[in-house]
């Protein structure tokens, strides 16, 4: 078994947050949205919003340019956040404002490598707007290093992907290098895909969980109560992102959006629970 | 010069794909694998020589080669300076470089059991060659366009379909050159499997830049091999267009350890780089990373991709390869730039005193050449990449003239 190196670390909202569902038996829910998307106020609502209707977790995307992982949902949520003309230090303004009604539930970046290289002292930045970890589409471990040490620093993850690709091998090494959990990409694909296969899921999954403590949670692709569910039967948690968008993207108003995308996510909320 | 490079003994990239601080793979995890099994054939296929000779056999009797080193004579003499020779790329089968790396990029592909290859394209030229190596050995073929290109570009998307493949416009965007390697990236990732990306140009993550400089830099062994037997000396200076930078280093490449031999690379300034209006990170963009390298880049306070502009469509691109960001900090080679204007110049006086077309890409190399022969001596010689054939543009610059063609 390996045990990654910063499971030993420091108390951090995302290890709490793990620890207290595991106690529970329950698996992490794990939400994700763009920031600024379709425009700004709709974004600390539609975060509060998430954790009433149950998200554990929540990722929000950081607008990118040139989101190539991204399928045409969350391309379009990036496209409508940007006309917005977000910025990172928006972002993390946003992050700010949520954290002053809730000082719990952890918040994960996600995006993509060039946004944070435009910003100078990110890491003490984003820790100070009371952000909990990164997740970096494009940065493997091998190139990762630095900013994972200047996240430790200040008390951040930086979060790793595992794909259906990845050979054991190299899964064993990215699991020694991992911190906060471990991201498996349930397909082969962009975000949003409809390629799914639960049960070649479940397989990759019993077998990485058995070589780490670490949690591990599945994304990509998952988009009701039944996927959930059924993903989540070898692994932590699940990440649930282009449902949720495609909910932000008939947003007229920010009320009527986070009743919805409360709808949305305990509708996941009870699969999960059912199941497990 | 630099004194890195004393010693002559050039060696990049290092075994993970960096260039000093540049270059590497920054990809989704997904790609990984593939890129592993791609960059561990070509290390097998390189020293294999079967591979060699089949490579050989199709550049030679396929694509035309070697093609020949000329001497402008009528151009040196108006320019009144160095000698002028041009690397007739345009000879090229499908009139440019790009066919040389996508001839061996096909074979890779092949070997590796890939039945469908895609690209992204710009002017069209690599989109060409990749349909045109796909039809001749029978791989199926996708070609991601930007929507914008697509129009710039109709003769080669039209060529590109008579050969059996798919044209797919992409809207998001610039819809541009960027575009289409975001959307080619997203296929790519979703048919790994079966699919080999035949990467256009020396960007892109390890080990791309390496293996399309490679396959690319028979351009510069032949030119150098050409000008000692023709000049008896080499070059003082190398000149080339730099959009992503696969001309420019296939031509640089064979002369990096030639330490007196100016490589100057020539990047798009369309309305001027003050007006922010062009495609020239190496001379105003600042360090970052997209599309799987570290680079230079033209990229806003906030880290966004600016969106960039130049007369020629294969130039169009915010980025660069990594290896030119590399040549740039250690002070080997020069980036310059020229505007649209001055590639329009030159392009025409290449028509006009040589009875040559150039690409509008190459033509940003000849402004460099019309700005600087005359200052040079009647004893230098400029070497200049001249990458590609200009049919393709006919109906770009009819319409700058204001001519309608049917």
């Amino acid at each position: 078994m390996i045990t990654a190196e910063t499971n030993t670390g420091p108390d951090t909202r995302i290890k709490r947050t793990f620890a207290q569902l595991k106690e529970q038996g329950r698996k992490a829910l794990i939400s994700f949205i763009t920031a600024g998307d379709p425009s700004p106020e709709f974004t600390v609502a539609g975060l509060h919003a998430l954790v009433a209707g149950g998200a554990d977790l929540l990722e929000l995307g950081i607008p990118f340019s040139d989101p190539e992982a991204e399928g045409p949902t969350i391309q379009a949520a990036n496209e409508r956040a940007l006309a917005g003309g977000i910025t990172l230090k928006q972002v993390l303004v946003m992050v700010t404002e949520f954290r002053q009604q809730d000082s719990q539930t952890p918040i994960i970046l996600m995006g993509y490598l060039n946004s944070v290289l435009a910003m100078q002292d990110f890491a003490q930045k984003a820790a100070q707007a009371g952000v909990d970890g990164l997740i970096m589409v494009n940065l493997p471990p091998e190139e990762g290093s630095e900013l994972q040490a200047q996240l430790a620093a200040n008390g951040m993850d930086l979060i790793y992907l595992i794909a259906p690709t990845t050979t054991q091998v190299r899964a064993a090494e990215i699991i020694s290098k991992a911190s906060g959990f471990i991201y498996y990409v349930s397909l082969k694909g962009i975000t949003g895909a409809g390629n799914l296969r639960t049960d070649e899921v479940g397989i990759r999954t019993s077998e990485l969980r058995a070589t780490t403590d670490i949690p591990l949670c599945v994304g990509f692709g998952i988009r009701d109560a039944q996927t959930a569910a059924a993903l989540s039967e070898h692994a932590d948690g699940v990440v649930v992102g282009s449902v949720l968008v495609e909910k932000m993207a008939a947003g007229t108003d920010p009320d009527v959006i986070g009743k919805s995308l409360q709808q949305t996510i305990a509708d996941i909320r009870q699969g999960l629970d059912r199941q497990n | 010069m630099s004194e890195v490079l004393e010693g002559s003994n050039y060696s990049q990239p290092t075994d993970d794909g960096h260039f000093g601080e540049f270059g590497g793979r920054f990809v989704a995890e997904t790609l990984t694998h593939a890129l592993d099994e791609f960059a561990a054939l070509y290390e097998q296929m390189k020293h294999d020589p079967e591979f060699k000779r089949e490579l050989h056999h199709d550049l030679t009797h396929y694509v035309g080669r070697p093609t020949p080193l000329y001497l402008a004579e009528r151009m040196t003499a108006e320019l009144g300076g160095a000698a002028i020779y041009l690397k007739r790329e345009d000879l090229n089968h499908t009139g440019a470089h790009k066919v040389c790396n996508t001839v061996g990029q096909a074979l890779l592909a092949k070997r590796m059991g890939k039945p469908r290859v895609i690209a992204e394209t710009g002017a069209g030229q690599h989109g060409v060659a990749t349909a045109t190596v796909a039809a001749r050995l029978g791989l199926e073929c996708d070609i991601y366009m930007g929507e914008e290109d697509v129009r710039r570009q109709s003769l080669n998307v039209y060529r590109m379909k008579l050969m059996g493949a798919r044209v797919i416009p992409v809207t998001s965007g610039s819809k541009t050159l960027k575009d289409a390697m975001n959307e080619a990236m997203r296929d790519w990732v979703t048919n790994v499997d079966n699919t080999h990306y035949i990467i256009g140009t020396v960007a892109g993550p390890h080990p791309y830049p390496m293996v399309v400089r490679d396959f690319a830099s028979i351009i510069g062994q032949e030119a150098r091999a050409q000008m000692l037997e023709q000049e008896g000396r080499l070059p003082n200076v190398v000149v080339a267009c730099v959009g992503g930078g696969s001309n420019a280093m296939g031509i640089f490449h064979p002369f990096i350890n030639d330490v007196d031999v100016d490589l100057v690379g020539v990047e798009a300034g369309g309305h001027g780089i003050d007006s922010g209006a062009h495609a020239a990170p190496l001379n105003d963009g600042k360090v970052g990373v997209l599309h799987g390298n570290r680079s230079y880049l033209m990229s806003d306070d906030d880290g966004q991709i600016m969106e960039t502009h130049s007369i020629s469509a294969g130039l169009d691109y915010p980025g660069v390869g990594p290896e030119h960001s590399y040549l740039k900090d250690i002070g080997r080679a020069t980036y310059s730039s020229a505007t649209d204007d001055e590639a329009m110049q030159a392009f025409r006086m290449l028509n006009q005193r040589e009875g040559i077309l150039p690409a509008l890409e190459t033509s940003h190399a000849l402004a460099w050449v019309v700005a600087n022969a005359p200052k040079m001596s009647k004893d230098d010689i400029i070497l200049v990449n001249l990458s590609g054939r200009g049919d393709k543009d006919i109906l770009t610059v009819a319409d700058i003239d204001g001519i309608t063609l049917t």
